[in-house]
């Protein structure tokens, strides 16, 4: 067996255009081979979301899903540490057989990239950290990832963080890693901080209401002591896509999350009725099993799913919502309000660079930002994906270059240069 | 005190001392410029007073731009940077530097925003924490994290420290309430990271520059989101004989589902020692106490609180109280507040140190502690946030015995390796400053600590900004000394919460 392994690792082939490590001393090889030959690669886990960003032309792929399995799972501290190319379904399997969860719900573009409902890895969620409606409460990605190893540009292993959520001991860098693409370093281990799941989900949904209306609705049940842990807007538009026993009223959905014991969720629902005088209004509310399958169908952008239209993901003040929706009327999106009103989730039938520069100045205008998530190769590569201004272009690119110096690591997959 | 070594004085700055005076009055009022040897008195130390430097000059600057135009002016003329918020650090992050320009931003102290619709407040970063919840309160909002210091401490040095506080399990630290900041970099550009929005597009810096103790930039704007405070919040005291029991009940409460919004442990030594100061009604028999707080609406606490009753039951509590009412629940947090000036009751002088370690390791933790304790021939008083696991052992001793000192801090030392060695951290709130920095190749290798370096270097390329702080100088894994506070009346500051 030892032998096989070191075989393997011998006769790794750098000459083929996938790179695919057994393990984690071939990767590092791997890695020293591309910065010595000045190599650039493209990292892929699942490739579930290889498709937001910019194009990259790379002479290598260096595919990490044979970087995968359970290192270490403490039920009881609250983590579990995972090599990155675990599949994110395998370990919320292994969480869920333990009542804990991933309370940051990673949004699941399976079914809008069309990837057979296969989620992706650890790795790749960590790298994009796009976390679901849960986000007011308990934060995304970056604020359950307590630790790391991965590589640096030069092949160098590095490490930061721990297990534990206390942590004050030199740079942060498991925050600054997240949501960076791949392009700093690449993930080998993770550790990330597991919660319990609760034992009881309510969904209270109103319907009818205006936007305007619903936003209200919406800001006040998060400042309310409800707790709520998810808060979305549907348009009527978009009704159709809700086929449940409890919702029969018509019109738009305006739904309330809240998570807690049985008598707590009750309590809550109760409560927000009264106190957000939802009494004459259409209200319907969703038990357990029912609002699961609402919120992972909102975790999956599944109202989109259908079309084979681009996506775009603006986050902006919950205060700004209504002007920003109207003032983006005139380019007839489709869209759906997450994050209690923070976070716009638009399609649209055509999209041009000017398009998305328009939508992007609307956007910057109140102080938000935008993100391309799915459009025609050709916008890839000519526009804009992230929004970025020049003074932290700057510091990225010095960033950039304190982890990665050649560029080898997914060059220009978020911007030009970096 | 200890010796620590520094960066090298630059004499030549020191030389064109009043240049750099007269060049520093033209960006901002002379009055806010320090200069005399009385006036720098006050800022030769932060919290961690066991080590004292008179800063060159100590420069209170009003604006965003002023800041902008001092740092531009000590970078063109390599002239070092201290910043310093309310100076309340454990950690010696604000220590001076004796050709440091010491950069303080309390006169950067008003709430500039208060905006409800998106639950947030915006703040320069001299306010204190406790006055942002102060701010918001009477809508019913407040701030989570809740240093004990939170009377004094800044919000922006919260910032520069991730400073956590005791319900940092289920609210999380600083890193995880705010929402954006305003910076200074050394070469005098002003940036704004992050808005009133969640996860900013690009590089996390926010992220990155939360907790990063002074060495990247100057904060000078802080935008934090403020929460609903919960409708109930109960707490129960539970005794135990020993302290596994004690450890035992901590895991089963986590492994049940249950977040509590605070869970602290205090030893015999701690609980005999503050309910003689508080009065706080502390079970004198048990080995160990735990104090478990938990919010939410009222028959959610009350479900849980029952749930904690059990678990505790199981787990052979020798007691049980649960509060009535607020005010005895505050009585509840009264001794384990005042642990410190309780201590300095016991001592001379004490030292507190600050890790972290997995909870379920705490009995294991602590058997060492006093083994440590016995091998040392010093008294320690152990204080546990159970919930995210941060340790703040309390050693007494003399300073006037000199071997007293070297034996503390080398008791400290050990702790701390102790918590590296459990699979712990080196700080879980205090930082690391000047304090710990030589343990840091205890958690970090070379290529690690290179690699956070080379970070340094691509913001402030000429390590201006508070050099000497957090990273290891010349790489030796030297013994350093922990928070060292002379006395009780004697100890700066002695009138405000510690950890």
């Amino acid at each position: 067996m030892e032998e096989i392994n070191q075989n393997s690792q011998t006769f790794l082939d750098f000459d083929s255009d996938i790179l695919k490590p057994e393990n984690e001393n071939q990767l590092q090889q791997i890695i020293k081979y591309c910065y010595k030959k000045d190599l650039p690669v493209e990292i892929v886990g699942a490739r579930t979301k290889n498709n937001i960003g910019k194009k990259l032309q790379c002479a290598k792929t260096l595919d990490m899903s044979n970087i995968s399995g359970i290192v270490d799972y403490k039920p009881e501290e609250l983590y579990i540490t995972v090599k990155a190319g675990t599949p994110i379904k395998t370990v919320q399997d292994k969480l869920k057989s333990n009542n804990q969860h991933l309370a940051f719900e990673p949004t699941n573009f399976s079914e809008i990239f069309k990837k057979d409902s296969n989620e992706g890895t650890v790795g790749g969620t960590l790298a994009c950290n796009f976390s679901g409606s849960r986000r007011f409460k308990v934060g995304s990605g970056r604020d359950h990832i307590l630790g790391f190893k991965g590589y640096n540009g030069r092949g160098e292993k590095i490490k930061s963080g721990g297990t534990v959520v206390k942590n004050v001991t030199g740079y942060d860098l498991s925050k600054l890693i997240t949501g960076s693409f791949g392009t700093l370093l690449i993930l080998s281990e993770v550790t990330l901080k597991v919660l319990p799941l609760q034992a009881d989900t309510k969904t209270i949904i109103v319907s009818g209401l205006a936007l305007e209306h619903s936003l209200g609705i919406m800001g006040s049940a998060i400042a309310s002591s409800n707790d709520p842990s998810g808060v979305v807007f549907y348009p009527g538009s978009l009704r159709s896509n809700f086929v449940f026993n409890d919702l029969t009223h018509p019109g738009s959905i305006t739904a309330i999350r809240v998570e807690g014991t049985k008598i707590s969720t009750e309590q809550r629902i109760n409560n927000l009725v009264k106190d957000l005088t939802l009494i004459d209004k259409n209200i319907a509310v969703l038990d357990s099993t029912q609002s699961e399958i609402f919120w992972e169908d909102t975790r999956s952008l599944k109202v989109f799913s259908k079309n084979q239209r681009n996506i775009l993901r603006a986050v902006v003040p919950a205060s700004e919502t209504v002007n920003l929706i109207n003032r983006l009327k005139t380019f007839h999106p489709n869209y759906f309000i997450d994050w209690g009103g923070s976070l716009i989730w638009l399609e649209l039938d055509y999209l041009s660079n000017q398009k998305i520069d328009q939508i992007r100045k609307r956007i910057l205008d109140i102080n938000g930002y935008l993100t391309v998530i799915k459009s025609p190769e050709n916008i890839k590569s000519s526009s804009e994906i992230f929004t970025i201004d020049p003074i932290k272009f700057k510091i990225s690119q010095n960033l950039k270059k304190s982890f990665d110096p050649k560029r080898i690591f997914n060059p220009g997959k978020m911007y030009t240069g970096i | 005190m200890t010796t620590l070594k520094m960066p090298r004085i630059d004499r030549q700055v020191l030389k064109d001392r009043d240049k750099i005076i007269k060049d520093i009055c033209g960006f901002t009022n002379s009055e806010n410029v320090l200069s005399e040897r009385e006036e720098l008195k006050p800022y030769e130390t932060d919290g961690l007073t066991a080590y004292k430097q008179t800063p060159m000059l100590v420069v209170l600057p009003k604006t965003t731009q002023e800041v902008s135009k001092i740092l531009s002016y000590c970078n063109k003329n390599k002239i070092k940077v201290v910043p310093r918020g309310a100076g309340t650090g454990l950690a010696g992050s604000a220590l001076p530097l004796a050709d440091c320009i010491l950069l303080g931003l309390g006169k950067f102290n008003k709430i500039l925003e208060i905006d409800y619709k998106n639950r947030c407040v915006v703040a320069q970063p001299g306010v204190t924490n406790l006055a942002i919840t102060h701010a918001v309160q009477d809508k019913g909002f407040y701030y989570a994290p809740d240093p004990s210091s939170q009377i004094a401490c800044s919000i922006g040095g919260n910032v520069a420290e991730n400073s956590g506080g005791v319900h940092s399990l289920k609210y999380g630290t600083t890193t995880n309430n705010i929402l954006g900041i305003e910076v200074v970099l050394i070469d005098g550009t002003i940036t704004r990271i992050g808005e009133k929005v969640f996860d900013s597009p690009g590089y996390d810096l926010l992220g990155l520059i939360t907790g990063s103790e002074g060495l990247l930039c100057v904060i000078t704007e802080v935008t934090v989101k403020i929460l609903k405070k919960p409708d109930t919040v109960k707490a129960i005291l539970l005794g135990f004989s020993t302290v596994e029991e004690g450890g035992n009940c901590v895991t089963q409460i986590i492994s049940e589902g249950i977040i509590p919004a605070g869970m602290e442990m205090m030893d015999k030594v701690l609980l005999e020692a503050t309910n003689d100061f508080s009065k706080a009604g502390y079970p004198l028999d048990a080995e160990a106490m735990l104090i478990v707080e938990l919010d939410g609406t009222k028959s959610e606490v009350d479900e849980l609180i029952d749930k904690v009753a059990k678990i505790a039951k199981q787990n052979k509590c020798s007691s049980m109280k649960i509060s009535k009412s607020d005010e005895e629940r505050l009585k509840f947090w009264s001794g384990r507040k005042a642990a410190f000036p309780a201590c300095g009751e016991m001592a001379p002088d004490y030292y507190c140190v600050d890790g972290t370690i997995p909870r379920g390791k705490l009995a294991k933790v602590l058997k060492e502690i006093t083994k440590l304790s016995k091998k040392y021939k010093l008294p320690v008083a152990n204080a546990f946030h159970a919930g995210d696991g941060n340790l703040h052992p309390i050693i007494m001793f003399d300073a006037n015995d000199k071997t007293s000192l070297e034996k503390t801090e080398k008791f400290g030392s050990d702790i701390l390796k102790l918590c590296v060695k459990f699979g712990g951290v080196l700080s879980g709130e205090h930082g690391i400053g000047v304090e710990k920095r030589e343990l840091m190749c205890e958690m970090f290798n070379n290529n690690d600590i290179q690699q956070q370096l080379s970070i340094k270097n691509s913001l402030d390329p000429s390590s201006l900004l508070n050099p000497g702080k957090v990273y290891p100088i010349l790489r030796k894994c030297a013994e350093e000394g922990r928070l060292h506070i002379h006395g009780r009346d004697k100890s700066k500051f002695s009138d405000i919460p510690r950890f």
